[in-house]
């Protein structure tokens, strides 16, 4: 649209683009015994790099100085017994700590208290390309299931050695090896005490199916629960550092523009100040917070702005400035939609609008930076640290090796936190101060200078058979995004697109992408045309279906809610959803309120099931699942972003409702667990069923269809 | 425009030299390092620096030092009492009420404050109470266990 658009680098579902990593290791064998300690270690790596160590002879245990670049994972077992497992990923509420912590102990055979995990610190941890797409479990868990059971079958081979019996005969069992024969055992402290054993190994090892788990699988409390309800630990924002300054950044008024004067004469004056003008960057660092605004405000600046697109015009505009078809990112076609339609009894054409949303982390971005010894620390809550890290190496012009990007346990991200924006402003600011710099940003930064779930609009036509069955399906999506975009019902003739629009504001990930609003176009398109086929939702989904797990979950949450249930009162509905989304299937029924006098609506009911495979805590899932569903009535119902001439109009908690204690229905979370089936990861799909769940509730209530997120922002009065 | 003052925070005496008009949240991150109270919007609107004046639950980016000056302050890291967690904190550890918990400290500090006041607190009361937490993980339904939970626990206690 304009060159200021450019700057505005959004994250765009960057892991739908595949990615792929940057590996960069560079702690050496030896300093890694020298940071932990001696024991035994054991490391995750890729399949590349174990062939290319094949050429070498030795090449199962590991005897370069080096580590290869491809690890992904590792184990030490501690000569006082401690496990520690390293994962480059990070907690952000979403409770991996103690999941994670729960594979290694179940998997080593060591009661859970024993295993800790560091996390995010790119020292420390190998690469990770980042938090995100529900990833953790998928991948995490079964890599650190197999370097824990390599761990275990050293300790076993020490313990023979040791001995001098045969290996297969020991048993490993409460961080002991025990000889069933000779009834002899040695704990894993003794048998790793003095050792400097390393060992690393491939992606394939068998590891114990989810049928034989003792400590994975079961409902344990948050890993420093304690320190959480005593305000003892330290999110980013709270770490403070011997002569740290406090930093803040000015912002242009408005979106795209650029200074067109600049005076910090008052600002530089004052005692104590450090003021940095560097481009379009200017921000001040000051001993404490008031001195650091007062020294902000005293910057007299004007700005050249530039025209912007509103949120009232937005959706027109999307549709209107669609990227040629050639860049067009997602095609997919079968059969003949023409066909289709001319095959159908009922025919249903729709446009759906998906607002803007912001994340609303609690925690606010946040960064502690620090320059020592020409080395630059950083801690900050990202779910990208080692992308942090490189970003930070850019900018300064350092090498990799010599910054260092660590990641307190954080205040939620919801994918919200992708970016570099408050590293890289600490960073700038203490470099210029010659002392530690925090940046906290404000909320009303937050929700301004952050990035959003990207807008949408959503066409779909379709045809319907007299029998029922769908004959014609077709899906446009401009600009929201690709996740989930594809119909999971059995259609003979479907057209499915995605078309790219230039950004207007930031955007990037959000919890469930644009699953989310193309899950809500579909299923809400879907109750459509069950109403138009006079069928019952619920029947009309399942004859079109014949995925058997999505099937589970819609019967199980249809039967917890009682589907299909008779109308008790005046301006009840009752509706339902479902999807799937990251090899995790979700259904969602919903009881809706409406008082069409007073306009009032209420969510009364939420039951929703769910399916992620093996469950690894089920009680951290139900957190998942029931946080999910609350978060998803905020966007469902009332929650956007709105603009004008370049300005968040709404940049606040008074302004920009959330989903608050008087807006939680009854939930009743159903959790299917699927043994045979590998974990999946539950952060997002959970969110995606809810706002068509409560849309087809409204619609039961009142006859009113609502084809726009948020649905209901001005409650729903009789006109 | 700097003031030097005397406050009282969990019981002990602090001498602090700020502007008066200086939100309490600050003073007590910053100058006193009691970083359990957590600022999440400078407004009053989210309930994430709660912390009880003289007993009371306030949000304390809404509280000028001059006012904290003259009543005792009560934060999150003076619940517990020699090693023994507040019936508060301890049924929020025991229901799981948190995920990424930084509203946490907030939620236990108003949580607190209704129980002080209403110690056997019916549902409806609970969410009206804390209708100015803001939780964005969605663990609302957690929370009102936990402070029933709490209820249960004082009412013993002080049997």
């Amino acid at each position: 649209m304009n060159t200021v658009k450019e700057r505005l680098v959004a994250e765009p579902e960057r892991y739908e683009f595949n990615a792929p990593p940057i590996h960069q290791f560079a702690l050496a064998r030896r300093e890694f015994f020298k940071v932990l300690g001696a024991g035994i270690a054991v490391f995750m790596v890729g399949k590349d790099a174990l062939a290319a160590q094949e050429t070498a002879p030795g090449s199962r245990s590991f005897h370069s100085e080096e580590l290869p670049k491809e690890i992904t994972s590792w184990l030490h077992v501690g000569e006082d017994g401690t496990v520690t497992g390293f994962t480059g990923k990070a907690e952000m509420g979403q409770n991996i700590r103690t999941s994670l912590s729960q594979t290694i102990a179940d998997e080593l055979r060591v009661p859970f208290a024993s295993v800790r995990l560091v996390m995010g610190d790119t020292k420390l941890t190998p690469f990770d390309a980042g938090t995100f797409g529900s990833r953790t479990t998928p991948t995490m868990t079964p890599q650190f299931r197999r370097v824990a059971e390599a761990a275990r079958n050293l300790l076993i081979g020490v313990a023979a050695k040791e001995w001098n019996v045969a290996p297969e005969g020991l048993v490993a069992a409460d961080a002991k090896v025990t000889d069933p024969v000779s009834k002899r055992s040695l704990t894993y402290a003794e048998l790793a005490r003095g050792k400097t054993l390393a060992q690393n190994l491939p992606a394939e090892d068998p590891v114990t199916p989810a049928t034989e788990w003792k400590i994975a699988g079961k409902p344990l409390p948050k890993v420093d629960g304690r320190a959480f309800v005593t305000g003892g630990h330290k999110y980013t924002s709270d770490i403070r550092l011997e002569g740290m300054l406090y930093g803040r950044v000015l912002r242009p008024p408005s979106f795209g523009a650029t200074l067109a004067s600049y005076d910090d004469t008052a600002a530089k004056a004052m005692s104590s100040v450090v003021v940095v003008r560097d481009g379009d960057f200017a921000g001040v660092a000051a001993p404490s917070a008031h001195e650091a605004q007062k020294a902000l405000d005293a910057i007299r600046t004007q700005w050249k702005e530039v025209p912007q697109v509103s949120s009232k015009e937005i959706f027109s505009y999307l549709k209107n400035n669609a990227e040629p078809s050639s860049n067009e990112r997602f095609r997919r076609e079968k059969g003949s939609i023409t066909e289709g339609l001319a095959a159908a009894a009922h025919r249903l054409d729709a446009t759906y609008n998906v607002a803007y949303i912001a994340h609303g982390p609690p925690e606010p971005r946040a960064a502690v930076a620090q320059f020592a010894d020409g080395k630059l620390t950083v801690w900050t809550g990202t779910q990208r640290p080692f992308a942090n890290r490189d970003e930070l190496a850019g900018v300064f012009h350092m090498p990799e090796s010599d910054v260092r990007v660590i990641v307190p346990d954080t205040g939620a991200a919801y994918g919200g936190k992708h970016t570099s924006d408050a590293a890289v402003e600490a960073a700038r600011l203490a470099r210029a101060a010659g002392k530690p710099v925090k940046v906290v940003w404000t909320r009303e930064e937050e929700f301004t200078w952050a990035y959003f779930r990207p807008a949408g609009v959503i066409e779909v036509k379709s045809g319907v058979a007299a029998d029922g069955r769908l004959t014609a399906w077709e899906f446009h999506n401009y600009h929201s995004g690709m996740s989930g975009i594809e119909t999971p019902y059995d259609v003979a003739n479907q057209l499915t697109q995605y078309h790219q629009v230039p950004l207007v504001l930031r955007s990037g990930s959000y919890r469930g992408l644009a699953a989310t609003a193309n899950h809500f176009a579909r299923e809400t398109h879907m109750d459509a045309l069950a109403r138009a086929a006079k069928a019952d939702p619920l029947e009309f989904r399942l004859k079109n279906l014949s995925n058997a797990r999505m099937r589970a979950v819609l019967e199980a949450a249809t039967k917890s809610f009682g589907w299909p249930r008779k109308k008790t009162q005046e301006g009840q509905g009752f509706g339902l959803a479902c999807g799937d989304e990251k090899g995790s299937y979700v259904a969602a029924c919903a009881e809706a309120a409406v008082d069409r006098a007073l306009g009032d609506v209420r969510v009364v009911r939420v039951v929703e099931a769910f399916e992620c495979g093996a469950i690894v805590n089920p009680d951290g899932l139900r957190n998942q699942v029931v946080g999910a569903i609350i978060q998803g009535l905020g966007g469902a119902l009332f929650e956007a972003v709105e603009f004008e001439n370049g300005q968040i109009k709404n940049p606040r908690f008074a302004t920009y409702r959330v989903p608050r204690f008087r807006d939680v229905p009854e939930i009743e979370a159903v959790l299917l667990d699927r043994k045979d089936i590998p974990s999946a990861g539950a952060g997002e799909t959970p969110i995606m069923a809810i706002a068509p769940a409560v849309g087809n509730a409204l619609f039961d209530a009142t006859g009113i269809r609502l084809n726009d997120l948020p649905l209901v922002p001005n409650g729903l009065r009789k006109a | 425009m700097t003031k030097s003052m005397e406050i009282e925070v969990n019981g002990k005496r602090y001498a602090v030299s700020y502007p008066p008009d200086t939100p309490l949240l600050f003073v007590l991150r910053d100058e006193l390092g009691l970083t359990g109270t957590k600022y999440g919007c400078g407004e009053g609107q989210c309930g994430a620096c709660t912390v009880l004046l003289a007993g009371a639950p306030r949000r304390s980016c809404q509280v000028p030092l001059s006012a904290a000056a003259a009543k005792p302050v009560t934060t999150i890291e003076g619940l517990e009492k020699d090693g023994r967690l507040h019936p508060v904190q301890q049924a929020f550890l025991d229901a799981g009420a948190f995920q990424c918990a930084y509203c946490t400290s907030g939620m236990v500090m108003s949580s607190v404050g209704l129980l002080e006041t209403n110690a056997n607190p019916r549902q409806e009361e609970i969410v009206r109470f804390l209708q100015g937490n803001v939780c964005r993980c969605g663990t609302h339904p957690r929370v009102i266990e936990a402070v029933e939970h709490a209820a249960k626990m004082m009412q013993e206690r002080a049997r």
